[in-house]
């Protein structure tokens, strides 16, 4: 096969690692619609390839805006100020546009005696990861990039290979604190995945799944009763001790304090980042923010209930179920939800002094590690007591 | 301790099986891989080291093996400048070596003069003003090295809290002196001038609103888990390490050494207010980890900050209406002779020796500076710990650089 043809077979038939399912994302369903026939097929996928890239880049973008202005008010109501106050009018809405400008203006500065190849090819490749970990976002029950039955863990693997792209930045510096920042987040991710993904297992095993659109849907029922409040921290009890396992390993993950090492601008000026500057600079921290949103994603729909909230299931029962209303309430929940998480790791931020290198790894590996096989170990009796109960 | 010089030729260890024993005492071993130390610079830049200090590490991973401060990067010849202008004129450059505490490096210079003059008699109410600065200096000091530690452990939101306080006590300065940060407010015979209408109750009202938010600052920062598994067990100064190293200050209280010169020494007024039980001496006990860790050091300072208050309170009830500045002329010629007084800074204790010959300009003017006698102790306390470890140690002699190298 062809990889135009794998291409095609991907979008067309939509089977990323699973079974084929009938219909496309909702960018090659509008296209169809519009599609003249003289359009040789190629052209079309190219250009359903182009919108679904285009438009994930535009949500990142606008993510990490929305996040960056975030951060500065909590940042800033959390310390006795206001933050941004004069951008744009109404509460410095356009700082993080002003900034970027600014940082796309400033000098694009490469140190002498790093390694340029590797040094240009950082930020693309934090960028690449990230944009490729969203793609596997649903938006809503109908409108989504790819349907993967294996959702959770593109998401995973992609988002995890962002951790390439900051050793290989701290390494190209040619700086010694750079070096120490890219060790850090290489030690810290490897210690942490693993509860990451193990304390995921829990909803994992209630809902059944690994796709994001079916554990979403998974968790409309509660008790039988269709009232989407069926969410997974409700229905089994060591979810919620799962999703504290998962929301610091995502923490760690992410690079947020308390476990900002490979940062931690007391201890190494500011780490990986030391010697970037400008609009390559910006790129890891749309990565950051990109990451913190899909962490947040992640946890929302597999602990928090997904798209479903008592106005989806109020919206299905009046019958509204597919219509772009209904897509759209969907969506708005998903994003309402995830910045709850973005809210939550902003106030951790700065709150919390950073903890030192060997406490991450004890409590990576001593205690969340053990503690995750635990709540899948617990989970696992509970959900199979379930079945024999409620059958 | 280590020396440093020899690693500047980059060395490549024995590949045979050698064994080296660390500075903490571990012993290590060697084998077919060929390792070297990484030698890093941490500062002139570095937002750590509280200004332009420069810390030779040498680390083994995040393991600090060797350590080496390196000084003289803001170094403007005070003592120097001292021998060439007039008594009066040298006060503002007392300013500037503490610039946190600069109501008391004027206080110390002050009385290393005054006491070359016997027959100058300071106002009783221009002593409980020098009091009620110094002692609001001391309270804006230890705030600020609260704020500065946090961010060094790593957490934010205390400094923004700490600095709204300091604020205020700016505020007051601003008031009764004109100056925000270098006030050259208390000089030779007294204070430049009268505290304006109303000082004294705002001061009143600070001490009222500090207590509240004091409480605040405790809870925020050191009772806090997190900060408590940063500090505790790390950069231990025992009691006779302390002795050796001529520590004063919250560095030597911090190690359970009972010593402070306001009570020990007294100068001014303090020895009224300490027989009138206004205040105790916070000392380190080990509550958390090891008695003179980290920790201890800074629960030390934040505690200092309280018993400031309760001074500032006494000097507020006894303080009566009357001149504020003895009989000064001009143009000050100091009788001939010798002095030294120390006195309790923030950072511990400031010396000041002069030496007259009875003009208009000292002969010597030599200054015992707390930050630079205390910086001595890291070279010996960072080997061994890790790199975050050294930071926090850096962070808890509280250092200003201003005043190590003068």
């Amino acid at each position: 096969m062809s990889f135009l043809a794998l291409v095609q077979d991907t979008i067309t038939k939509d089977n990323v690692m699973g079974t084929p399912h009938d219909g496309g994302n909702f960018v090659t369903e509008l296209l169809a619609k519009i599609r003249p026939e003289w359009l040789p097929e190629w052209m079309f996928i190219l250009t359903a390839v182009g919108i679904a890239v285009g438009f994930i880049v535009a949500m990142v973008s606008v993510i990490a805006m929305w996040s960056v202005w975030m951060e500065r008010k909590v940042s800033g109501h959390i310390q006795c100020r206001y933050g941004p106050m004069y951008a744009g009018g109404w509460h410095g809405w356009a700082q993080t546009l002003a900034d970027g400008v600014k940082l796309l203006l400033k000098e694009d500065m490469i140190p002498k005696g790093a390694d340029r190849a590797l040094f240009w090819l950082a930020p693309a490749i934090v960028l690449a990861g990230i944009f490729g970990a969203l793609a596997a976002m649903p938006l809503s029950y109908d409108w989504y990039f790819a349907r993967m039955d294996l959702g959770v863990f593109t998401i995973l693997a992609l988002g995890s290979t962002t951790t390439i792209g900051v050793v290989m930045a701290g390494w190209a510096s040619n700086s010694k604190w750079s070096l120490y920042g890219a060790m850090r987040e290489a030690a810290q991710v490897v210690a942490y995945e693993i509860p990451l993904g193990v304390s995921l297992l829990c909803p994992l095993m209630t809902l059944g799944t690994f796709s994001l659109l079916d554990a979403s849907r998974e968790q409309a029922t509660l008790f039988g009763w269709d009232c989407g409040m069926g969410w997974a921290v409700f229905t089994n009890p060591f979810n919620m001790a799962a999703f504290v396992i998962f929301w610091i390993a995502a923490l760690a993950e992410t690079k947020r304090a308390p476990f900002d090492l490979p940062e931690a601008e007391s201890e190494l000026v500011a780490g990986f980042l030391t010697e970037y500057s400008g609009i390559r600079w910006s790129f890891f921290f749309m990565e950051e923010y990109a990451a913190m949103f899909l962490m947040s994603v992640v946890g929302a729909v597999f602990f928090f209930g997904g798209f479903e909230t008592p106005l989806t299931a109020l919206m299905r029962a009046a019958d509204l179920e597919g219509g772009v209303l209904y897509n759209l309430v969907c969506f708005g929940t998903l994003v309402l939800k995830a910045f709850a998480g973005v809210f939550l790791m902003m106030w951790l931020r700065w709150t919390l002094p950073r903890v030192r290198i060997d406490q991450v790894m004890t409590m990576g590996y001593k205690y969340l590690t053990p503690l995750a096989l635990l709540c899948v170990l617990l989970t696992a009796v509970w959900e199979y007591v379930r079945y024999l109960v409620v059958g | 301790m280590t020396d440093l010089k020899q690693q500047h030729t980059p060395s490549i260890q024995p590949s045979s099986e050698e064994e080296r024993i660390l500075p903490s005492g571990e012993r290590e071993f060697f084998f077919d891989v060929s390792t070297s130390d990484l030698e890093i610079n941490m500062g002139p830049q570095h937002p750590a080291t509280h200004g332009v200090m420069r810390v030779l590490l040498r680390t083994d991973g995040e393991l600090v093996t060797g350590a080496q401060p390196h000084l003289g990067y803001l170094h403007r010849c005070a003592e120097k400048i001292g021998e060439n202008v007039e008594w009066l004129q040298y006060l503002p450059y007392t300013d500037r070596y503490d610039y946190l505490s600069a109501m008391n490096n004027n206080l110390g210079y002050s009385l290393a003069v005054e006491s070359l003059m016997p027959e100058l008699e300071i106002p009783r109410r221009a002593t409980l003003i020098r009091t009620i600065c110094a002692e609001l200096n001391r309270i804006a000091s230890a705030l600020i090295a609260y704020g500065t530690y946090g961010l060094d452990i790593g957490a934010f939101t205390p400094f923004f809290y700490a600095f709204r306080e300091r604020e205020w006590i700016q505020a007051l300065f601003e008031k009764i002196c004109g100056a925000r940060l270098t006030y050259s407010f208390i000089r030779i015979g007294g204070v430049f001038n009268d505290a304006p209408p109303g000082w004294l109750k705002e001061v009143g009202m600070f001490c009222d609103v500090f207590e509240e938010k004091w409480r605040e600052y405790y809870d925020l920062l050191v009772e806090n888990h997190l900060f408590v598994m940063r500090t505790k067990d790390i950069g231990i100064i025992s009691e006779e390490m302390a002795y050796d190293f001529g520590l004063t200050g919250p560095m030597l209280r911090g190690s359970g050494v009972d010593f402070d010169l306001r009570r020990d020494m007294p100068y001014m007024d303090y020895k009224e207010i300490w027989d009138a039980g206004v205040y105790q001496i916070p000392l380190g006990r080990g509550e958390k980890g090891t008695t003179g860790d980290c920790w201890d050091r800074f629960y030390v300072r934040v505690q200092e900050m309280m018993e400031s208050i309760k001074i500032v309170r006494y000097c507020l009830e006894v303080i009566e209406a009357g001149p504020v500045i003895g009989d000064v002329p001009k143009v000050i010629k100091v009788p001939p002779g010798e002095g030294y007084v120390g006195i309790e800074n923030p950072r511990g204790e400031l010396g000041h020796y002069v030496h007259s010959d009875g003009g208009k300009i000292a002969v010597r003017c030599r200054v015992r500076a707390p930050s630079f006698v205390n910086l001595a102790v890291l070279e010996d306390l960072m080997p061994g710990t890790l790199l975050a470890d050294s930071v926090a140690i850096i962070g808890s002699t509280d250092i200003v650089v201003g005043e190590t190298d003068r």
